[in-house]
C-alpha cells in the first residue's frame, strides 16, 4: 500500500514537473524531449491503475509514433523555424502570457473544487461496483477482458474508428503530397 | 490509499497546463503538444475510472480508442503544418492571416 502511495506522488511529480518544463521552456526541442518525460509518467500511472495494456499501447503509440512524427515535422520544417522563434520570445514575454497563466490557473481552481465538492470515491455506481466484486484487483489478467469486449461489445466503435484511421492516412498522404502534382 | 480524487485532480493539472500551453505558444507544434498533453489528462480518467468496471472494461477500451484517435489526429495535423510552413514560411498561427488567393 505504501510503496503504491510513493509510486504515485513520484509519478505524478514527473509527470508535472516535466509537464510544466513543456510549458515553460522556450527551445522547441528540448520540450519535445521533456513531452516523451511526461509521457512515459503517464504510462507509468496507467500501470498503478491496473492498465498495463493502455500503457503499452501508450508506450507503443505515442513515445514510438506520435513523438517521432513531431520530431520529424521539426527536421522537415527546417533551421528557419527554431531561428524564427527565438526572435519572437524576446519581447514583451510577461505580459503577453498573462491572461492564458490567469485563465489556466483560474480554470484549475475550478476544476478543483468540483472535483472536492463531487465526492466521487462515494458515488454510487462505485460503491455499487465494489459491492460487486466489479473492481479490477493486482492478480487480473485484464487483457483478456479488453480483447473479448473489443470484439463483441465494443465492434462498432472499433470498426468505426479503423475506418477513420484509414481516412485519416489517405488525408495526410494527400496534405504532404508536393505541390503541383495534383490535377 | 491512492483514490480517485487524486486522479481526477493530477489530471486536472495536465489539463490547465495543456490549456496555458494552447493559449501562450505562438507555434503551431507546441499547440499541437499541448492538445496531446489535454487528451492525455482525458486518457487518465478514462483509465482511472475503468478500474471500476471489470466486466465491461469500458474505460481501458475507450482509453484505446483515444490513444488510436490522438494518433490519428496528430499524423493529419502534422501534415497540415508541413503545408502551412511551406507555403507561409512560418507557423505562427497568428500571422497565418491570409487566404490562398
Amino acid at each position: 500500500m505504501t510503496l503504491i502511495t510513493v509510486m504515485f506522488y513520484l509519478m505524478a511529480a514527473i509527470a508535472l514537473g516535466s509537464a510544466l518544463y513543456v510549458a515553460a521552456s522556450k527551445n522547441l526541442v528540448r520540450s519535445v524531449f521533456m513531452f516523451f518525460v511526461t509521457l512515459f509518467a503517464l504510462a507509468g500511472l496507467y500501470v498503478l491503475c491496473l492498465a498495463d495494456f493502455v500503457a503499452i499501447t501508450q508506450v507503443v503509440v505515442y513515445v514510438g509514433g506520435i513523438l517521432v512524427l513531431i520530431l520529424f515535422a521539426f527536421m522537415l520544417s527546417g533551421r528557419e523555424l527554431l531561428s524564427g522563434l527565438q526572435q519572437q520570445t524576446n519581447r514583451l514575454i510577461a505580459i503577453n502570457k498573462l491572461p492564458a497563466l490567469m485563465l489556466a490557473v483560474l480554470f484549475f481552481i475550478v476544476l478543483v473544487n468540483v472535483f472536492l465538492k463531487a465526492n466521487i470515491d462515494n458515488a454510487s455506481w462505485i460503491s455499487q461496483s465494489i459491492a460487486q466484486k466489479n473492481v479490477i484487483t493486482v492478480t487480473d489478467v485484464t487483457v483478456n477482458g479488453i480483447g473479448v469486449n473489443l470484439m463483441t461489445n465494443y465492434l462498432l466503435p472499433f470498426e468505426a474508428i479503423s475506418i477513420l484511421l484509414l481516412m485519416a492516412l489517405v488525408g495526410a498522404a494527400h496534405l504532404s503530397r508536393k505541390e503541383g502534382e495534383a490535377a | 490509499m491512492i483514490t480517485l480524487t487524486h486522479y481526477l485532480v493530477l489530471s486536472g493539472a495536465l489539463f490547465c497546463i495543456g490549456l496555458y500551453v494552447i493559449l501562450a505558444k505562438q507555434n503551431a507544434v507546441q499547440i499541437l503538444i499541448g492538445v496531446e498533453l489535454m487528451l492525455n489528462a482525458a486518457i487518465l480518467n478514462l483509465v482511472a475510472f475503468g478500474r471500476f468496471d471489470k466486466l465491461n472494461s469500458s474505460g481501458q477500451t475507450f482509453a484505446l480508442f483515444a490513444i488510436v484517435l490522438a494518433a490519428a489526429a496528430t499524423a493529419v495535423a502534422l501534415a497540415i503544418v508541413l503545408n502551412v510552413y511551406r507555403r507561409y514560411k512560418t507557423i505562427d498561427p497568428g500571422r497565418i492571416n491570409e487566404l490562398k488567393d
